[in-house]
């Protein structure tokens, strides 16, 4: 559709009737001095404010390193009960840094996931997968145990009841000279597919598993 | 510039009335109020030197000594006891900052220690700190049903409402930043929880509690950073949302209460024939 107005009004400002318009001109000089200060304005304020917001959101695109850690021979490790073990989940932060792993061999009769290099040792995260509290294996009952919320996993780490949306997470395991060790965390869904580590209370069955997408951050293990 | 309403002195305050032909002191005896100490002089022109140019006081009169409706009650003053509440946890907050640390490998925790059992007051006013912002939360949220029930926040006052949710919640986020920082247990599991339960929302969460804890994990930096979002930019922001919230009560006055009825002007009433 033709504009109207476009016929009727030049682009010069000479015949704009502009005052102390010059031959040729199209942009006036008050509009001329009004975009540059603008844009002074914004590149002043971009230079400030593009860096310091991006250290401040750096940290969710930087990928943590990893690194295994000897827990102990595999004769430490039965079938049917857990050893505790300490990880250190953040290096040179003392105890904050730390975190406990519940770790035994691999029972075919009741791991039913299939096995794999990385399964031959199981290894539960002590963190609950309501909130994030530390649970606590009970032997008497097989059971781990939340304290703030009540959530309890049977055994294998499968949740029980209480809140809780997911099993336990896990850590890759393997065996490197004759030590079995503990890689990355991973979390797992109910039929204990393998997901890349997730914060508690993040469920990953069905429409979970698209609402809580992988992070940036995660550590990975490496392609073999 | 209408003019405005005199302070209401007491008697005793007000400056007496020249008696015919005593001069002011300024040398015209024109029985205009004078004040003939030198001292009381001094101040007086101290005072008239920034107010000739800055025009202060009469902003100050226009916060102060404005109309306010019949039938206002104690409710209404909910607003400033949780002003009162924000400026104690202001100060009281900057000299604990002069004490603590905030250091993930126990120093934040030691500090909070030398805080408590041996600075001098150091008790009292980290007391006066962590009990204050209790209060603090309960007035805003009494001062915020005040503002419902009466039906404040209808035309033309719905700016001033929706300045009030933004400091609610400023004020939520100081008291979930500041949890964390005598670094105990409960601070350290509590803040696990909380950044836990922003992971939950949908799609954005997983990244949103990755920028809170710097990374997937609670890390050495996630302390330092919880302290200074709760020392320098929350505060900040609530100053300058403060500010805002008050200038509009001031511009718009404060609302009558819903129980009184609008009684019409008596000039208006006549019928002009
Ligand atoms: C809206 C106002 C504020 C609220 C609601 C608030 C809330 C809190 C809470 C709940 C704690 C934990 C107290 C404890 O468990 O002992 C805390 C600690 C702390 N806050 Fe604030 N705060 C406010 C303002 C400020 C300001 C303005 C500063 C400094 C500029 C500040 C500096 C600190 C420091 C250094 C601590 C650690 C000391 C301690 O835990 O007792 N706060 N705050
Ligand atoms: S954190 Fe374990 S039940 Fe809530």
């Amino acid at each position: 559709m033709a504009d109207r107005h476009k016929q009727t009004k030049s682009k010069y400002t000479l015949d704009r009737k502009v005052p102390g318009a010059f031959e040729g001109e199209t942009v006036t000089r008050r509009r001329l001095m009004g975009l540059g200060v603008n844009g002074a304005g914004i590149v002043a304020a971009s230079a400030f404010l593009l860096p310091a917001l991006g250290f401040a959101i750096g940290p969710i695109f930087s990928r943590e390193p990893f690194e295994w850690q000897p827990i102990g021979p595999p004769a430490d490790f039965t079938q049917d009960t857990y050893k505790t073990e300490t990880v250190t989940i953040v290096p040179g932060l003392g105890e904050v840094g730390k975190s406990t792993a519940y770790v035994r061999a691999r029972n075919p009769a009741i791991d039913t996931e299939p096995a794999d290099q990385y399964n031959q040792f199981i290894a539960l995260s002590s963190r609950c997968m309501h909130l994030g509290c530390p649970v606590r294996f009970t032997a008497a009952a097989a059971r781990f145990i939340c304290p703030c919320h009540g959530g309890v996993y049977n055994f294998r780490g499968i949740p029980v009841g209480g809140p809780p949306v997911r099993p336990l997470d896990r850590f890759y395991t393997r065996v490197n000279n004759g030590l079995v060790e503990l890689g990355p965390r991973y979390s797992v869904n109910s039929e204990l597919r393998r997901f890349s580590a997730r914060d508690p209370g993040q469920p990953l069955d069905g429409i979970g598993q698209y609402l809580y997408p992988a992070r940036f951050s995660t550590s990975v293990l490496p392609k073999n | 510039m209408p003019k405005l309403p005199a302070p209401p002195l007491p008697k005793s305050l007000k400056p007496k009335p020249k008696r015919p032909g005593e001069g002011n002191g300024n040398g015209n005896g024109n029985g205009a109020v004078g004040l003939s100490h030198p001292v009381a002089e001094a101040g007086v022109s101290a005072v008239d030197w920034i107010d000739e140019r800055t025009s202060l006081s009469g902003g100050i009169r226009w916060m102060l000594f404005r109309k306010v409706p019949r039938g206002v009650n104690w409710f209404y003053t909910l607003g400033s006891a949780t002003m009162f509440a924000f400026l104690s946890q202001a100060v009281t907050g900057v000299f604990l900052a002069m004490y603590y640390r905030p250091d993930a490998t126990g120093g934040a925790y030691e500090s909070m220690r030398y805080i408590t059992d041996q600075a001098f007051l150091g008790q009292f006013v980290r007391g006066m700190h962590k009990w204050g912002s209790s209060v603090m939360v309960i007035l805003i949220f009494l001062h915020m049903a005040r503002t419902f029930f009466f039906g404040a926040y209808k035309y033309p006052r719905e700016m001033t409402w929706i300045i009030g949710v933004v400091l609610l919640i400023l004020t939520m986020a100081m008291s979930f930043t500041g949890y964390l920082l005598p670094f105990d247990q409960r601070a350290y599991w509590a803040t696990i929880v909380g950044v836990n339960i922003n992971g939950t929302g949908p799609f954005i969460g997983p990244y949103l509690s990755d920028f809170l804890r710097a990374g997937p994990e609670f890390g050495a930096t996630t302390l330092s950073r919880f302290y200074a979002i709760h020392m320098l930019l929350l505060p900040g922001l609530i100053i300058a949302l403060i500010g805002a919230h008050l200038w509009l009560i001031t511009k718009l006055g404060i609302s009558a209460p819903p129980w009184l009825k609008g009684e019409p002007d008596p000039e208006l009433e006549q019928t002009e024939v």
